[in-house]
């Protein structure tokens, strides 16, 4: 036998915006199984086709079971495995009893729609942002406070509850607070919830997706309310952070911000370039899944049972695209797994989408000789292992 | 070539329009992926082949 290798620690890097030391030759073409800090034994997969496999395949489960979170130390979740509403804790019918009825909310022509009122805050971000002059802090003077608005936008949060709902939103996300205190924000965001949820059951309306669930679906009150805060969880820092990033990699990458620059028609295909690389530069390990069979993936048995956790550090495969291990704003949008893959794959994916294009386009057509004022590597990094990203990006224009 | 979406399994994430907009649509009831060209031109057939390696239910098929 064999001794199972140790995980790299994953918090290590030798440049905020690169993979874990270690990690890529330590996953090497996987599947490789991994001591995890916690003693969870689990595969990485990190092939393009691998990762394609294991997150469609239907014999690998998301169902957490009570289990540690591999990913973490920590050996705890936040979420209770039975939490009603829990959409990416469930498999097959259950989960698309979840899933589609929330996906006429996301549809690519309602995210077209929101555009505008994307663009506007935005713009009333940057008019702010440009007023108290530089330096500024691109993390709170546009990345945080753009998608919680979205998405109490999507949501439907009428005016005369926003201030409450966003405070409270901050509340639940601004700091890696203890689990305990997650808890008692998420249950004040309920509170917010539940009386808006009323209004939108009484007026019968659907058009926004509070409405949506309230009068078109079969779901219960703490579904309800849990697929609102999970929206929230799931949107609000990933998004805030992408935005970040792309515009570190950019600072980092002058030729490649001066494509931007030159033709910011183009931003929407270079968003997916940048999520492509984005997503493959943190590296590391990913999303949770465990087989219910045994199954083969890369040519390796993968035995019922087993935890697997797949490695998005896949979109620097040359199985997606040639030189995969640059950035290039010029190249054409691949199918990258930025978003995930399978009937689990990123719901927010177009909002996410538009906001990033919005934002980023936005950011430097307004300041064009936008840059960091101090050097990237010396940022602060925020690093909860499940989302990375800068604690400030100090800028001057 | 025929264009084909099963929507037993069609999770309506669009990634489908996105990949190729004038072949399909989402349906405005539930979300889901629509074919609006089933017998697509030649220059139509990048943006289905595109939609086929995106789609993540895996559902949308070309017959050649
Ligand atoms: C750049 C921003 C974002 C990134 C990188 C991202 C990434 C992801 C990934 C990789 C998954 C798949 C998880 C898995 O397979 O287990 C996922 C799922 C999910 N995302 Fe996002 N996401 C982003 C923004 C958003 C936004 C804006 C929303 C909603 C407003 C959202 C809502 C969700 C939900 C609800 C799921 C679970 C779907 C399910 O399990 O069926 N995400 N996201
Ligand atoms: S890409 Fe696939 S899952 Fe998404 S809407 Fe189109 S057919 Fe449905």
């Amino acid at each position: 036998m064999t001794e199972t290798a140790v995980c790299p620690v994953l918090h290590e890097r030798d440049h905020p915006l690169q993979p874990p030391v270690g990690f890529p030759e330590a996953v090497g073409d996987g599947p490789v199984k991994m001591l995890w800090p916690n003693g969870v034994e689990a595969w990485i997969v990190s092939s393009y086709a691998g990762v394609r496999q294991v997150l469609s395949d239907a014999r690998f489960s998301t169902r957490k079971g009570g289990q540690p979170e591999m990913r973490t130390d920590e050996g705890e979740t936040v979420l209770d495995p039975d939490q009603p509403g829990n959409i990416n804790g469930i498999d097959g019918a259950e989960h698309m009893r979840l899933r589609r009825p929330l996906s006429r909310g996301f549809m690519v022509k309602r995210m077209n729609e929101l555009r505008p009122r994307i663009q506007q805050i935005v713009d009333e971000h940057l008019d702010v942002m440009e007023a108290k002059g530089a330096p500024a802090d691109l993390v709170t003077s546009l990345c945080l406070p753009l998608p919680s608005l979205v998405i109490a936008e999507l949501l439907g949060v009428p005016p005369e509850h926003q201030e409450l709902f966003q405070a409270t939103a901050g509340d639940l996300f601004g700091k890696n607070g203890s689990k305990d205190e997650y808890l008692a924000h998420a249950t004040k965001l309920a509170e917010v919830l539940a009386p808006i949820v009323a209004e939108k059951k009484a007026a019968g309306t659907n058009d926004d997706m509070i409405g949506l669930m309230a009068n078109d679906t079969d779901f219960s009150m703490d579904e309800l309310i849990f697929l609102c805060i999970g929206l929230l969880a799931a949107g609000h820092e990933t998004t805030s952070n992408f935005l970040g990033l792309f515009t570190l990699h950019l600072f980092e990458k002058p030729d490649q911000l001066e494509i931007l620059r030159r033709d910011p028609s183009r931003a929407d295909v270079m968003v997916e370039e940048l999520m492509r690389y984005t997503v493959g530069q943190l590296g590391g390990a990913g999303l949770t899944r465990r087989a219910t069979e045994d199954v083969e993936v890369d040519g390796v048995l993968i035995k019922a049972g087993d935890w697997v956790s797949v490695s998005l550090i896949a979109n620097l495969d040359e199985e997606l695209c040639p030189r995969a291990e640059e950035l290039d704003l010029e190249r054409d949008a691949v199918s990258h797994l930025g978003f995930g893959f399978g009937p689990h794959q990123c719901l927010g994916a177009n909002l996410a989408r538009a906001e990033l294009q919005i934002g980023l386009r936005s950011l430097f057509e307004r300041f064009p000789n936008l840059r960091p004022a101090v050097p990237v590597t010396e940022m602060d990094y925020r690093d909860d292992m499940i989302t990375y990203g800068a604690a400030e990006i100090p800028v001057v224009w | 070539m025929t264009v084909r979406i099963d929507q037993t399994k069609c999770i309506g994430s669009g990634q489908c329009v996105l990949a190729a907009p004038d072949v399909f649509d989402q349906s405005d009831d539930d979300g889901l992926g629509l074919v609006l060209v089933p017998e697509p031109s030649a220059e139509l057939l990048p943006g289905v082949r595109d939609a086929v390696d995106r789609c993540p239910a895996q559902v949308v098929s070309l017959e050649e």
